[in-house]
């Protein structure tokens, strides 16, 4: 491996320290810290997550001592320890950086939440402030590595630097190395959903650790070449991503985290379903979320529920297609003549067609209207689906596993899903997402190639349209029932227009995993950050703001979006190109 | 066509025959953009049709690329964030029909269709020669290569009749010059081509026919040799000598005037006068000269443009 480090020109970081002194400080401090974590951090045992027993790591705890880990790695890559070399390709400093920052985050907050909680400095314990000072010396240690972009002052620590482009590896490694990496992915997202809904101190410092140390990963490149892996071996990874969401119900013991994962699974679909209309298609519809709810209130009122006016109970497959086809209808009867205009005009009909779903089904309540869906009330008691003889209300055994209820729906729902992600893909890599897209870039031109854009659009809009329906109506059996106050345009929680459309937004427009990693995001914070209840929307605006401004292609960056968000210029020269072509290139950008 | 009171194109007849190229000029706003967009129905005309191959064609974008004819933009209007491929594939739309369900189900057809349109995009990249280029988004081709794959592009419809709108904006001789040849290897394949251009050079070499357009209407049409002799042509370009030249007496008038200031002796201000009217004379004398010899020399392009540019600055002190 070539010695990039030593091509730059050196600048010395920030702070005076010798070289000699920068590293073993690092690794000194993140010793200490993982020492810390195996220390009493506080007397009491009222601070969530009992930080209290000496030798036995819990809860924020034990993210410092992943933070503390990941920074030895670091810093050992950076020393050239043998086979430790893949972490760090590049042999930035800026990873050091950012893990150590994440360490240091989490101990920091967690000292200055115990001191708050509790009521003052008193109730640290000597294993805080060893954490507190261990995890300050190896951010100190980083500032005084050579500048990883010199000139560029301490914005350097935060771009990404350039990374030498990755050999291929034999597909087979490729393949172990999806595997490990969708298995630490499910690890993380079980550590996550599993922290109890009342930590939320734990919670806020498992994202500290994950943004921070996602940040460090990207810096060092190991995210960009995971990322070509997987979509190397596209298929491969979409199964055990598959497979890892099936066997999460399993490593849970509390059914109520399998809830949170239904409903994060039909938050994400419905999401999926109007990526097809918004990230592929450009149209931006501000009232989806009343699809969902169309799809949920036609099963509802097939499903056998007494409080339903129609008394007739559908197996789940016909009630499932009666919420797809009442979609659908629903779909083409808003797409008809709202899909002739463009832009701004079509996303205030779609808003205004919204809220006419939901105040309709308010009224329709046997006063101001007929008596269909009960109004507020809305139609309860929906019993639980029978599939093949199951009855997914019950909880069943598996081996030494009990499947509670909400497991048995996540089953259900991951099947929808898989086929929500197949019906995209396909749809995306076709002659009708290749018009989309089209109808999304220019619409003048792609009329002038021969596409019909009205009926184009009416497509676009229908089957999204059907695929919410499709979530809706597992929604309904989940819940037990159905009422209009989750459908309207913003809340306080998901799902409702605002947040889908943020869900898509933020993981990154046009892409699958985006609205997923989008949608569970926006379903999990809000779950676990109770406190925050009254601030919610104000930190969810926020959010969306600080995004915008720094990352608005999105977390998970479509390749077209990323090159129309920064120029960069050469993002897109296939990696084929060899390294001369390639300067070339940019010389005559240039 | 009109615009609420004004009529941008009015009374244009035009017959384009197969295998031919035909020219389209006219100063700037005489409504050759405006008679392109009516022909592929981005306009709705308010008089008149629209025929191909004896059908008339009804004013919607999709169908007359349908049925056979493609255009391109003035200002480049590709799909941007869509790889080359992609963009000569979405001109593949009105010649396959693969839908929503055969996309979902990916069947043997599909795949088949999807393969064919596939070589025969990348037929077209080879015959543009951007098949080297097929994996870059079409935002990053630099000027000349995105004019040539918004032409492939336009191919990809498989066009009866293909209309280039400014086909060489922008781009330097050498360029003008390979777009040349690829509009003769287009009209080679059998395709109709009409094009609308400034650069007279590349038009007159180019075309079998040219029409000129003057404020909506058509003036001529015609060899290149009969456009270029035509003195209405010239005039739509270049303005028309003043009749009963008033400048030449008003400025006869001011210098009289000048001179009567100065106030030297009467002959020494008639002198001056006649003087004036002598040099309008020439003026227009050159212009004459040059629109005969523009006539004669027709096929050397070269020629035309100096001719155009002596006419120009002939036109500029006249006014």
């Amino acid at each position: 491996m070539t010695d990039t480090t030593l091509q730059t020109p050196v600048e010395r970081g920030p702070l005076p320290l010798p070289a000699a002194v920068a590293r073993p400080l690092i690794a000194v401090g993140a010793v200490g810290t993982i020492a810390s974590a195996f220390m009493s951090w506080t007397w009491t045992p009222d601070f969530p997550g009992n930080l209290t027993i000496y030798g036995y790591p819990a809860g924020l705890q034990i993210l410092a001592l992943v933070a503390g880990a990941l920074t030895l790695l670091y810093v050992l890559a950076l020393w050239r320890v043998k086979g430790l070399g893949w972490l760090n390709p590049a042999g930035a400093t800026s990873p050091v950086f950012l893990t150590a920052l994440s360490a240091f985050a989490v101990c920091w907050f967690t000292g200055i939440a115990i001191a708050v909680d509790l009521g003052g400095l008193v109730n640290l314990d000597p294993g805080a402030y060893v954490a507190m000072v261990a995890s300050l010396l190896p951010v100190l240690g980083a500032l005084a590595l050579p500048h990883p972009a010199p000139g560029t002052g301490l914005k350097g620590y935060l771009t990404k630097p350039d990374q030498p482009r990755p050999g291929t590896l034999s597909p087979l490694v490729e393949r172990a190395v999806v595997t490990v990496g969708t298995a630490l992915g499910l690890v993380v997202f079980t550590y996550g959903i599993g922290i109890d809904d009342d930590d939320s101190e734990t919670f806020i410092g498992f994202l500290l650790i994950c943004v921070f140390a996602a940040w460090g990963l990207v810096h060092a490149g190991l995210l960009d070449r995971y990322t070509t892996m997987s979509t190397r071996h596209k298929g491969f990874a979409a199964c055990l991503a598959f497979v890892a969401a099936v066997i999460f119900p399993f490593t849970q013991s509390n059914d109520h985290n399998a809830n949170i994962g239904v409903n994060i699974l039909i938050f994400a679909t419905v999401a999926l379903g109007l990526n097809i209309v918004v990230g592929l298609t450009g149209l931006l519809d501000l009232g989806y979320v009343a699809f969902l709810g169309v799809g949920a209130y036609a099963a509802a009122l097939v499903s056998g529920s007494e409080y339903s006016p129609f008394q007739v109970h559908f197996p789940f497959w016909a009630a499932a297609l009666t919420g797809m086809a009442a979609s659908l209808v629903f779909g083409v009867l808003i797409g008809g003549p709202t899909l002739r205009l463009r832009g701004d005009y079509l996303a205030i009909v779609t808003l205004g067609f919204g809220e006419i779903f939901r105040i309709t089904v308010n009224n329709l309540d046997g006063d101001s209207g007929p008596n269909v869906t009960r109004g507020p009330n809305g139609i309860t008691q929906i019993p639980d689906i029978q599939l093949f003889g199951f009855n997914l209300g019950d909880a069943h055994t598996l081996g030494s596993f009990t499947l509670g209820r909400f497991a048995n729906y996540l089953f259900l729902m991951l099947i929808i899903t898989a086929i929500v992600v197949l019906v995209f893909t396909r749809a995306a890599d076709s002659r009708i997402g290749r018009s989309w897209i089209a109808i999304r870039e220019d619409e003048t031109a792609a009329t002038a190639m021969g596409i019909n854009g009205f009926r184009v659009k009416l497509i676009a809009f229908a089957l999204g349209a059907s695929l919410a329906g499709l979530a809706g109506t597992v929604m309904a059996h989940v819940n037990y029932s159905v009422n209009p106050q989750p459908y309207q345009f913003a809340g306080a929680a998901p799902p409702n227009s605002a947040f889908l459309l943020a869900a898509v937004v933020l993981g990154g427009m046009g892409t699958v995993s985006g609205p997923l990693l989008g949608a569970s995001l926006l379903y999990l914070i809000p779950e676990k950050l109770q406190f925050m209840q009254n601030y919610e929307l104000l930190a969810f605006g926020v959010a969306l703001i600080l995004l915008m401004r720094f990352r608005p292609e999105g977390i998970i960056a479509n390749r077209r979006r990323k090159l129309e968000f920064h120029e960069t210029g050469q993002l897109d020269v296939p990696a084929q190109t060899t390294l001369s072509e390639d300067t070339a290139v940019t010389k005559a950008g240039a | 066509m009109r615009f609420g009171g004004l009529t941008a194109v009015r009374s244009v007849d035009f017959t384009v025959n197969s295998g031919e190229i035909v020219g389209l000029i006219g100063p700037n706003g005489a409504g050759k953009t405006t008679f392109f967009n009516c022909l592929t129905g981005l306009y709705v005309p308010t008089e008149g049709t629209v025929a191909y191959q004896g059908k008339v064609l009804p004013p919607k974008p999709h169908l007359v690329t349908q049925a056979g004819i493609a255009r391109t933009f003035q200002n480049i209007r590709l799909f941007a964030n869509m790889t080359v491929l992609e963009n000569v594939l979405v001109g593949r739309h009105t010649r396959t029909k693969e839908g929503l369900w055969s996309a979902l189900l990916r069947g043997p057809g599909f795949r088949k269709a999807e393969r064919e349109s596939e070589a025969r995009a990348l037929e077209l990249l080879e015959f543009v020669g951007l098949a080297d280029k097929r994996e870059h988004l079409a935002r990053n081709l630099p000027y000349g290569e995105q004019r040539k794959l918004e032409i492939a592009r336009a191919l990809a419809s498989e066009p009866g009749l293909l209309l280039l709108d400014e086909p060489t904006a922008g781009m330097n001789p050498q360029e003008t010059r390979t777009t040349e040849e690829l509009v003769f290897a287009i009209r080679d394949m059998g395709i109709a081509v009409l094009v609308i251009e400034h650069d007279m050079r590349f038009i007159f070499n180019l075309c079998d026919r040219v029409a000129v357009l003057v404020q909506g209407e058509k003036l001529i049409e015609g060899t290149s040799e009969v456009v270029q002799a035509d003195e209405r042509v010239i005039a739509a370009y270049l303005g028309e000598p003043f009749e009963g030249e008033p400048g030449a007496a008003e400025a006869a008038e001011v210098e009289a005037a000048e001179a009567g200031a100065a106030a030297a002796d009467t002959a020494g201000t008639v002198a001056t006068a006649k003087a004036a009217a002598t040099a309008t004379d020439t003026a227009d004398a050159t212009r004459a000269g040059t629109a005969e010899g523009e006539g004669e020399a027709a096929e050397a392009g070269a020629a035309d443009v100096e001719a155009a540019g002596s006419a120009d600055s002939t036109e500029g002190e006249t006014q």
